[in-house]
Parts: structure tokens; C-alpha cells; sequence
């Protein structure tokens, strides 16, 4: 995996500054001409997709764009689903930059979801503005605690992430069903099926017109990982772990404490993400209401190129994709799993960037740009 | 592994059975003990632990065949869910079993051709890779997934005469349909093609050290193209069989994580087709004994049964790294860049 993400690093936009709008443009579209010329042939060949099943693509696509910008609600939606994304794209984007693969960002946002609902209807008498920050930190912490347990592992045992944090998702999503179906069940007479109950209103986070405040933690949470990511000597290490576990270590750095951290850290993104889409949008927990967001924050981060202001963008896209899909099923009678082929078809281009380099013709990345993960022979 | 003359007896024994083959050995001896107390549930754990080692071993075989030859392949899951479904739609429109079995295994080895196409040409990071191949694969077969189809049946036990009235070993091995014995026999024929023909030992040599492999004039891409596309047949036939033998229909998601578990199981067999098989007997068994202490009436959620499968992967992988002194393909992972 390759990615551009230095030349869309802030600092540097400034420091070579004053080229005009002409330069910024350019610099700009060096930099999103990957990922958007990624998007345009997966949404492409959704379309032949949609030949083969017989369905018009032009009217599916109009109907998927409408349910997604068409109106304030269709924009809230939108807004909706690209929250908890923002936190997955950049817990996978924040991992991968210390050279880990966080595919257990779905179980930590379940953690936390689950563990935001709890205080949040378990608790009363607080007021909002003790009570909702807890819930947001207890969700943070269960989803810390639940990241921490692949980087212990691979720190003390050597286990590869790749395969705790997938047995990690399963085991998240026996641990939420039984809870929302045992002791945290919503008890009240009208309901019936495995759910918490209500939170209370002192732990809701609200929204502005059709903006949730959530989404707009996430875009201040995308400020906070990228400074920790490159202002600061952990956020150092962290990066020299991704780029070269030897070398770190040669350079003093402790490896196993980092990967522990960076695992930890990831979590307490994913963490907030379930524990904001609980708060701030669902409103309880309830289990297969938050499912995919994992997969799709993989995709987020890498059509972000892993950098943490480019999760915003691409998780309104993939929030969009979703938050459309219910009305495309609907007047173009096309099943809404053609957002999953297209969220995957955008995986694949945005990774094989040899075949986007090839179309527009670009250069091969220089070598230092490249960010590799760790495989099972290193680990 | 390499064990000297020289070295003590019991440590040459050691390194040869290790603590996994150390597990199986204890394994047969629980069971025979079992057999002895309660002779009936005992062979009905062990039929279960069959059936429910039949698609890891399949799966182990995939992800082996891709790792001894440089490849990684998370997507293996993916690959199962394509062959179910495939298998089974050629089944309900064709209703023949044979071709729908086809179907399903040729279904895996075009999506293992996709994954060669993306670790080996585009040299993608292998991982996302088969990341790719899990979300196509939900979403594909969500999309032309139709609601209500069934099918004629699904494949028969067929009793070996003799072999199957034996004690313990009749009733486990040799009565069952088609593609359990079929599963069985390509863990010894991976182990003779990888460890006894020219084809194998080219295989691993291209995973452990390709370039010089290349150098002798072995074709690096070209193995890792074909194994990787073959490997994907047994996923492939990992789906067939539950769809075709093991369930009879389809649904969403209704591989389950199997293929990730089949990974797990891979590692823990050291990445040999036999070790493998002896650790997909061993989770098959675990497996087989949770849904037997529900039948008992021990009452535990099925969230705690559900989870098993899943915990005992991380156990195992753990162990396997705390003790197992064994190491994966030197090259895996590793896109191969030829010189100049």
C-alpha cells in the first residue's frame, strides 16, 4: 500500500505558500486525484453492475444522490451515517500509520456503543454536562480497553492483529447481544426484542439544524490525531514503528509499548464513534444497528490515504453511499448491498493505485511515501 | 524443527508430535475413555466434530497453499461465501449437484485469481487485499440474493461397506457424503504434492526465498498466479459443502467467520496439510463439545457458545506464538520485484 498522504500534510501547504490559486489547485489535485479518479471507476463499473441485474443505472444513481443531498434530512442522514465513519476511518488510519492493521475497529465501536448506553440510561440526576461527557469517555474507555487486547497480544505472544481483532468483532458482537438481552435489556412492557432502553436526555448530544453535533466532534478529533500523529514524540514513534519496527528499535524507541499504545489509542477513536452514534443518533443501543462500520472505516482511511483530514471527506462519501441506498431501493428497485460492491470496488481501486497511476498517467509514488504493513513473517 | 542424532531422544520426539500433536494424543485418549462410559454421544460428538472440521480443514488448505508460495489470503472467507452461494444457485436452476459443486469450487479459484491479480501484478498490500475479496463477496451476494429458493436435496452419506461398521472409527470416518472424504484425501494429496513432487518443492521455495528461486529459473509470478488461483478451488469447495452437503440452502453471511478461523487453524497446523488437519480436528471437536453441553442441558447463553469458536482462535494463536517454535514462509506477504 502507497500513499501520497505527505503532500497533504498542512504544515506544508504554508510553508511553500504564496504560488496562487492556480498552485494551491494543482497541489491539491495531486493529492485527491488518486482517490477521486478511484471512485469514478468504482462507481462505473456499480453501473455495469446494475446493467447485468437489469436495473437502469442512470435513475439508480439520481435516486441514491437525491436520498442523499436531496433535502435537509437527506443531508442529515448523510451526516448521520458518515459520523461513527469518521472515527472508524481514523482509528483504521491511526493504526496504520504505527503499521497496524485495525480490522477490530467494528468491536470497539460496539464496545463503546454499548457501554455509552449504559451510563446513559443507568445513570440519573446528573446534569448534561457531566452526565454526557461520561457516557462519551466510558464508551472512549471500553473501546481503549477492547484495542488494547490485540496489541497486548501481539506485544506479549506475537499474534497477528489482523486475526485477534476479526475473532475480537465476533466475540464484541455475543458480548453486546447479551447484554442488550440480559441485564442492560430494555424492560418496559411495550418492548419485546433484545434492546437497552432509552437514554435519559441529560446524556443525548443534539444537533445544529441538520448537522450532528457528533460529526463535528469527529472533524475536531481528526485535528487531534493528526497533531498527536506529527507534533508530537509519541505520535514520532508511532510512525517509525509503521515505517520500520527494526529501525525503531535501533533508535531506542520500545516497540512493544508503542504497538500497545497505538492499538489503545485506535480504540478510543472507534470507541467514540460508537459511543457518539449511541448518544448523539441512535439513542440506545441496539444489536445489528451498528454493523459494517468497521469494513467501511477501512475503506474510509485508505480512500483518505490515511490522512487524518481526509477521513472527513471520505467518510461523508461512504456516508452518503448508505444514507442513499434506503431510497434507491425504493424507486429504483435496486438492493441497497450495491453500496457494499461499490464500497468495495473503491477499496480495490484506491489500493491498486497502479491501475488509477496507469489511467491518469501519474508518477510512482517516491519511495519514502510508501507505507507498508506488517505481515506475518515480521511480526 | 531439524532434529539431530545427536540430540536426546525424548527432545527428538518433542519436536517431532509438539504440544499441538501433544493435545491430539490426549485427545484420542479422552475419547476413548468416553467411548468406553457412554458409547453412543460419544460417537454423535465425534460425527459432529467431523462435520464441523470439514470446511476449516478445506479453508486451512487455501490459505496454506497461498502462504507456501508468498501469499497471504485473508479473503479466504469471502471465497467460501462465493462458493456457497454460486454452488447453490447452480444447484436450485440446474439441479444437478456435481455441477453445482463445480460451480462452487470454480467460483473460489476466480476470486484466488482476482487476489494473484492484486498481490502478485499490482502488487497490493495482500491483506487489503483479500479485505477487498470479504466486501465483494458480502456485497455480491447479497445483491443476487434471492429470497426462498430451495432445492432438490443435498448431497448423501455414503457408508464405506466394512470400514463403517467398525467401533469409534466407522461412524466418524468412513459414513458421510462425498465431499467429507473428499475433504480428507486432499489433506493427504496437498501433503505429497508440497512435500514429494517437483511442483511442491518449487512451491516453497518460491514462499521461503524468491529470488533465488527465480534465479534457477523457477517462474516466481507464475506459481504464485496458479497456486493461489488452485487454492482458491478449496475455499471454494469449503462453501460448496455447506451449502450442498452440510446446510442445503443459503443465507446472508452464513459462512460466519469460518474462513478466518480456517487461518487460525492454518498456523496452528503449522502451515502443513496434515498439521492442519490435526488442528481443524481439534477446533472441530471444541466445537462439537459446546453443542453438546447444550443438548445436555447445561444451560449456557448461546452468546458464550456462539463466542467459542472465536476465543479458542485467539487462544490458540496466542499459544502458538508463546510456544510454537515455528515460523511462517519467509517470504509471505511480500510482493516479488523482479531485478533491473
Amino acid at each position: 500500500m502507497t500513499t501520497d498522504s505527505s503532500s497533504l500534510e498542512p504544515e506544508k501547504g504554508t510553508r511553500n505558500g504564496r504560488v496562487g490559486i492556480g498552485g494551491w489547485l494543482k497541489r491539491t489535485w495531486l493529492s485527491i486525484r488518486i482517490p477521486v479518479v478511484a471512485v469514478l471507476l468504482s462507481l462505473l463499473i456499480g453501473a455495469i453492475v446494475l446493467i447485468i441485474a437489469g436495473a437502469n443505472p442512470i435513475e439508480a444513481y439520481l435516486a441514491l444522490l437525491k436520498g442523499a443531498f436531496g433535502s435537509q434530512v437527506a443531508l442529515r442522514r448523510t451526516l448521520e451515517k458518515a459520523t461513527p465513519l469518521v472515527f472508524t476511518g481514523l482509528a483504521v488510519a491511526f493504526a496504520f500509520k504505527g503499521g497496524l492493521f485495525n480490522i477490530g475497529a467494528q468491536g470497539q465501536l460496539l464496545l463503546g456503543a454499548i457501554v455509552a448506553a449504559a451510563i446513559g440510561f443507568g445513570i440519573s440526576g446528573l446534569p448534561f454536562i457531566i452526565h454526557m461527557p461520561l457516557a462519551l469517555a466510558g464508551g472512549a474507555l471500553a473501546g481503549a480497553m477492547y484495542g488494547a487486547i490485540p496489541g497486548l497480544l501481539k506485544a506479549w505472544t506475537g499474534a497477528h492483529e489482523v486475526i485477534t481483532t476479526i475473532m475480537l468483532n465476533f466475540i464484541a458482537i455475543n458480548i453486546t447481544d447479551y447484554l442488550a438481552d440480559g441485564i442492560w435489556k430494555d424492560t418496559s412492557a411495550s418492548n419485546i426484542i433484545s434492546r437497552t432502553p432509552k437514554i435519559l436526555p441529560s446524556a443525548e448530544i443534539p444537533s445544529i439544524a441538520f448537522v450532528p453535533i457528533g460529526f463535528l466532534v469527529g472533524i475536531v478529533m481528526a485535528f487531534v490525531t493528526w497533531y498527536v500523529l506529527y507534533k508530537t514524540t509519541l505520535g514520532y514513534e508511532i510512525r517509525t514503528v509503521g515505517l520500520s519496527s527494526h529501525a525503531a528499535k535501533y533508535a531506542g524507541i520500545r516497540v512493544a509499548a508503542t504497538i500497545v499504545l497505538t492499538m489503545t489509542l485506535s480504540g478510543v477513536l472507534a470507541g467514540m464513534g460508537g459511543a457518539i452514534e449511541t448518544l448523539g443518533i441512535v439513542g440506545r443501543f441496539q444489536p445489528g444497528f451498528n454493523l459494517n462500520l468497521g469494513f467501511d472505516g477501512i475503506t474510509v482511511a485508505l480512500l483518505a490515504r490515511t490522512n487524518p483530514f481526509g477521513v472527513i471527506p471520505a467518510a461523508i462519501l461512504l456516508g452518503a453511499l448508505r444514507a442513499g441506498a434506503g431510497r434507491m431501493q425504493l424507486y429504483a428497485g435496486v438492493p441497497s448491498e450495491i453500496t457494499d460492491i461499490i464500497a468495495a470496488l473503491m477499496l480495490f481501486f484506491v489500493s491498486a493505485d497502479m491501475i488509477v497511476r496507469w489511467i491518469i498517467r501519474a508518477r510512482e509514488p517516491a519511495e519514502e511515501e510508501k507505507v507498508t504493513l506488517s505481515t506475518w513473517g515480521q511480526s | 524443527m531439524e532434529a539431530t542424532a545427536s540430540e536426546p531422544v525424548t527432545k527428538r520426539i518433542w519436536g517431532r508430535v509438539g504440544y499441538g500433536g501433544t493435545l491430539l494424543i490426549i485427545a484420542i485418549i479422552a475419547i476413548l475413555v468416553f467411548y468406553f462410559i457412554d458409547s453412543l454421544q460419544t460417537e454423535a460428538v465425534l460425527a459432529s466434530a467431523i462435520r464441523q472440521s470439514t470446511p476449516l480443514i478445506l479453508g486451512a488448505l487455501c490459505g496454506l497453499l497461498g502462504e507456501r508460495t508468498g501469499v497471504i489470503n485473508i479473503g479466504i472467507e469471502g471465497q467460501m461465501l462465493s462458493g456457497a452461494f454460486v454452488g447453490f444457485l447452480v444447484s436450485v436452476y440446474t439441479g444437478n449437484l456435481v455441477l453445482a459443486i463445480f460451480a462452487g469450487v470454480l467460483t473460489g479459484m476466480l476470486l484466488g485469481t482476482f487476489l494473484a491479480l492484486m498481490s502478485v501484478t499490482l502488487k497490493m498490500d495482500q491483506i487489503i487485499g483479500g479485505t477487498v475479496i470479504n466486501i465483494l463477496a458480502i456485497g455480491l451476494t447479497g445483491f443476487f440474493y434471492v429470497g426462498g429458493l430451495s432445492t432438490e436435496g443435498k448431497l448423501r452419506a455414503i457408508p464405506i461397506p466394512f470400514l463403517s461398521d467398525l467401533p469409534i472409527v466407522g461412524k466418524t470416518f468412513f459414513n458421510w457424503p462425498p465431499l467429507t472424504y473428499l475433504a480428507i484425501i486432499l489433506v493427504f494429496v496437498m501433503h505429497y504434492v508440497l512435500f514429494y513432487t517437483r511442483w511442491g518443492l518449487r512451491t516453497r521455495s518460491v514462499g521461503e526465498h524468491p529470488r533465488a528461486a527465480d534465479t534457477v529459473g523457477i517462474n516466481v509470478f507464475a506459481m504464485r498466479y496458479i497456486n493461489v488461483t488452485l487454492a482458491g478451488g478449496f475455499a471454494g469447495l469449503a462453501g460448496a459443502f455447506l451449502t450442498l452437503e452440510a446446510v442445503g440452502s443459503f443465507e446472508r453471511g452464513m459462512t460466519n467467520g469460518r474462513g478466518f478461523v480456517a487461518l487460525a487453524v492454518m498456523i496452528f497446523g503449522r502451515w502443513t496439510p496434515l498439521g492442519a488437519w490435526g488442528a481443524a480436528l481439534l477446533f472441530g471437536l471444541a466445537l462439537a463439545l459446546t453443542t453438546q453441553f447444550q443438548f445436555m442441558g447445561i444451560n449456557i447463553p448461546h452468546q458464550f457458545t456462539g463466542m467459542f469458536p472465536y476465543v479458542l482462535t485467539i487462544v490458540v494463536v496466542a499459544l502458538t506464538g508463546l510456544f510454537g517454535h515455528f515460523r511462517p514462509p519467509a517470504a509471505v506477504g511480500q510482493p516479488y520485484e523482479t531485478e533491473g
